[in-house]
Formats: structure tokens, C-alpha cells, sequence
């Protein structure tokens, strides 16, 4: 038996083979990054070189309008705030529908305004996107579960529209239900040209 | 029983195989060959991204343009103000727009439609710059952006 096995072909170390596999693990660790490709949507106007009319006129009620100094501090609606705040108030004023009398007549006519000045942090920026952007998902969301009595968020329905995997009479209902919902609240955020307001 | 502890009484404790080692290192470098990406652009800007909540994933890497936007790291050579990078280069507000169009151009044809300008800004850069930028990215019709951020952690 022992002697069969010496006259046989070699075994080939593998003992090194961990060792090339570790140096390559190594190298891909150092030359690539874990895919983080994420962030907050945002679609710019189109440009035009001609001036905003001036003529367009919103009910002030409408208007929920944020001003945002270069030391980061906010002024919504002419009063000092927060920033942990300005969710709340969004919510507020996109789902007043006429109950109190300086927010929105119905969420439909809201228009938020954001206007920021050159020195203000992006951080603070991203930050009042982000209370919007979740402002709105939290009104769309409760409206998207009353439509579907409760069986689907607005995150869902929009998931479930984009699915090609599902079969057509199942994405036409989601995307009816977005655009329904998309009606109820309509985005408008409204972002002025920053001014230098100084500071900066 | 006797045959046992003969046996145990002959042998020693044997070492521990290893070779298997290399197909788990192998499993391993497949595993972070598949779900990294190859750094694209070297890091002479210092970037931290700001955090978000409602973040959205980009669908399709091939219909995206990288503007980046933060400090040097070389701040000896290059100053501490906030600079743009584009590719691998510093770049001035102006070569934003050419920037934009040649990389529209290199999108292929299918996925013109989702064309996205992913900006990855310093969160302490002032907005000056930025909305720069965005005014140059309205000058040059790319209007679907993303503010990259990473997932907040939440606090409680």
C-alpha cells in the first residue's frame, strides 16, 4: 500500500493556494468599495433665460415659506425654528385643507417655498430635503392606506407599479393608485435663487 | 472497548485540515468581487456625504455622471476652498456643462432616458457652489439629479 502511493504521481502542494487567494481577497478589498450609490431624487427645473413672470401670484395661505440663513438657522413662516420641527409643520400645512387660517386651503394648492442663502451648510440643505421629502411620504403614505384599506403604503403601490415581474392587471392598479395619490399630493417645492444675504 | 484505547493510545491528536482553506478564501474573494464596485475615481477631494432618511437607489450605473464637490485633501497645494472634481481631475464651474453633455453622449442609447447626475458633496461645503453647479446643470438640460447620502443611523 505505503509503496503504490510514493510511485504515483506528486500531489501538488496546495498548502500555498490560501496564501494566493488571500493576496487576492487583499487586493479587492483595497481597489474596490461596497456599492453606495444612494441618495435623495431631486429634478431641477428646465432652464429659461427669460425672468419668472411676475404676475404669478399664490394665496399666501398656500405658501409655506422657508428661509434658511448662512448660519444654518431656519425661518419658516416669519418665525425662528428648528429643524427637528420643520416635518411637522410641513405635515401640518400640507394637511390643513382650510382648517386653521395661515396653512394651506387643501393639499392640492400647496406650495412650499425654500429659499437659501450661498453660505449655508449642504448639510443643513440636505437636511430641510429630507424633512420635506419625508413630510410628503408621510401624507402620501396615510392617504395610500386608507385607498387600500390599509394593505399597502404609498412606497408599495410605487414599488409595485415599477415591478415587471408582476402581471399588467396588477401594475395598472398600482399605478393608478400612485397617480391617485399623486393627485391628493401633488410635490410643488418651490426653490429660489439663493441671494447672499451675507455672512459669507 | 480494548481495540479503542489501543488505538487512541497509537495515535496522535491529528492537525486540523486545512484544505479546504483556500475554496473559503476563494468563496470570500468571490462574495467582495461581486458586490463592490472598482474605486472609479481617485480621492483627491475629501468628502463626507451628509445623512438622509429617504434615500432612493440609483437603478443603472451606466446612465450616471459623477460631480463631486469638497475640499482638497492635498490642502498644502490646492487651498481649503471647496473644489469640483470631474473624473479625475479639479474642474471649474464653467467645464461642468461640456462635462455633462460628453457624458450624456456616452450613455448608451437605451438608458438616455434615465440619464442621472449624482452629486457627491462635502456636507460642510456652503451652498454656493452648489447651486453653481445646479444652475450649469439646467444650462445643460440634465435635470434628474441625486444628492448622494448615506443612511442615517437613527438615534434614540
Amino acid at each position: 500500500m505505503a509503496r503504490s502511493k510514493t510511485k504515483g504521481a506528486k500531489e501538488i502542494d496546495a498548502s500555498s493556494m490560501a496564501d494566493i487567494a488571500f493576496l487576492l481577497l487583499i487586493f479587492f478589498l483595497v481597489t474596490t468599495t461596497i456599492d453606495q450609490d444612494k441618495g435623495i431624487i431631486h429634478k431641477l427645473p428646465a432652464w429659461s433665460e427669460e425672468p419668472p413672470p411676475d404676475d404669478v401670484r399664490i394665496n399666501d395661505k398656500n405658501l409655506l415659506e422657508i428661509l434658511v440663513n448662512a448660519n444654518n438657522q431656519l425661518l419658516v413662516e416669519q418665525e425662528y425654528m428648528e429643524l427637528d420641527e420643520l416635518k411637522d409643520i410641513v405635515i401640518k400645512h400640507l394637511d390643513n385643507r382650510g382648517k386653521l387660517p395661515n396653512f394651506s386651503e387643501s393639499p392640492q394648492e400647496a406650495v412650499i417655498s425654500l429659499k437659501n442663502d450661498r453660505g449655508t451648510n449642504y448639510g443643513t440643505y440636505i437636511e430641510i430635503q429630507n424633512s420635506l421629502k419625508a413630510a410628503y411620504a408621510e401624507v402620501r403614505d396615510k392617504y395610500a392606506l386608507t385607498l387600500t384599506n390599509g394593505s399597502m403604503n404609498y412606497r408599495e403601490i410605487d414599488e409595485c407599479s415599477d415591478n415587471e415581474d408582476l402581471d399588467s392587471a396588477k401594475r395598472n392598479s398600482c399605478d393608478d393608485l400612485k397617480k391617485k395619490v399623486q393627485e391628493e399630493y401633488p410635490m410643488k417645492i418651490s426653490e429660489a435663487e439663493p441671494v447672499n444675504l451675507g455672512g459669507n | 472497548m480494548s481495540r479503542f484505547s489501543k488505538d487512541s493510545g497509537k495515535k496522535e491528536t491529528p492537525a486540523i485540515s486545512t484544505a479546504s482553506l483556500p475554496d473559503i478564501i476563494f468563496m470570500l474573494l468571490f462574495f467582495f468581487m461581486v458586490v463592490t464596485v472598482m474605486r472609479e475615481t481617485n480621492p483627491i477631494l475629501k468628502i463626507k456625504l451628509p445623512q438622509a432618511t429617504e434615500l432612493s437607489k440609483i437603478e443603472l450605473k451606466e446612465s450616471v455622471a459623477y460631480i463631486l464637490i469638497g475640499t482638497p485633501t492635498d490642502v498644502n497645494t490646492f487651498g481649503s476652498a471647496p473644489r469640483i472634481q470631474l473624473n479625475d481631475q479639479y474642474a471649474e464651474v464653467e467645464n461642468v456643462k461640456a462635462f455633462v453633455k460628453q457624458s450624456y453622449a456616452e450613455v448608451p442609447d437605451a438608458y438616455k432616458g434615465i440619464f442621472t447626475v449624482s452629486l457627491k458633496v462635502d456636507e460642510e461645503v456652503t451652498m454656493g457652489i452648489v447651486t453653481d453647479v445646479k444652475q450649469e446643470l439646467r444650462k445643460a438640460d440634465a435635470l434628474k439629479i441625486i444628492y448622494a447620502a448615506n443612511k442615517k443611523v437613527e438615534q434614540n
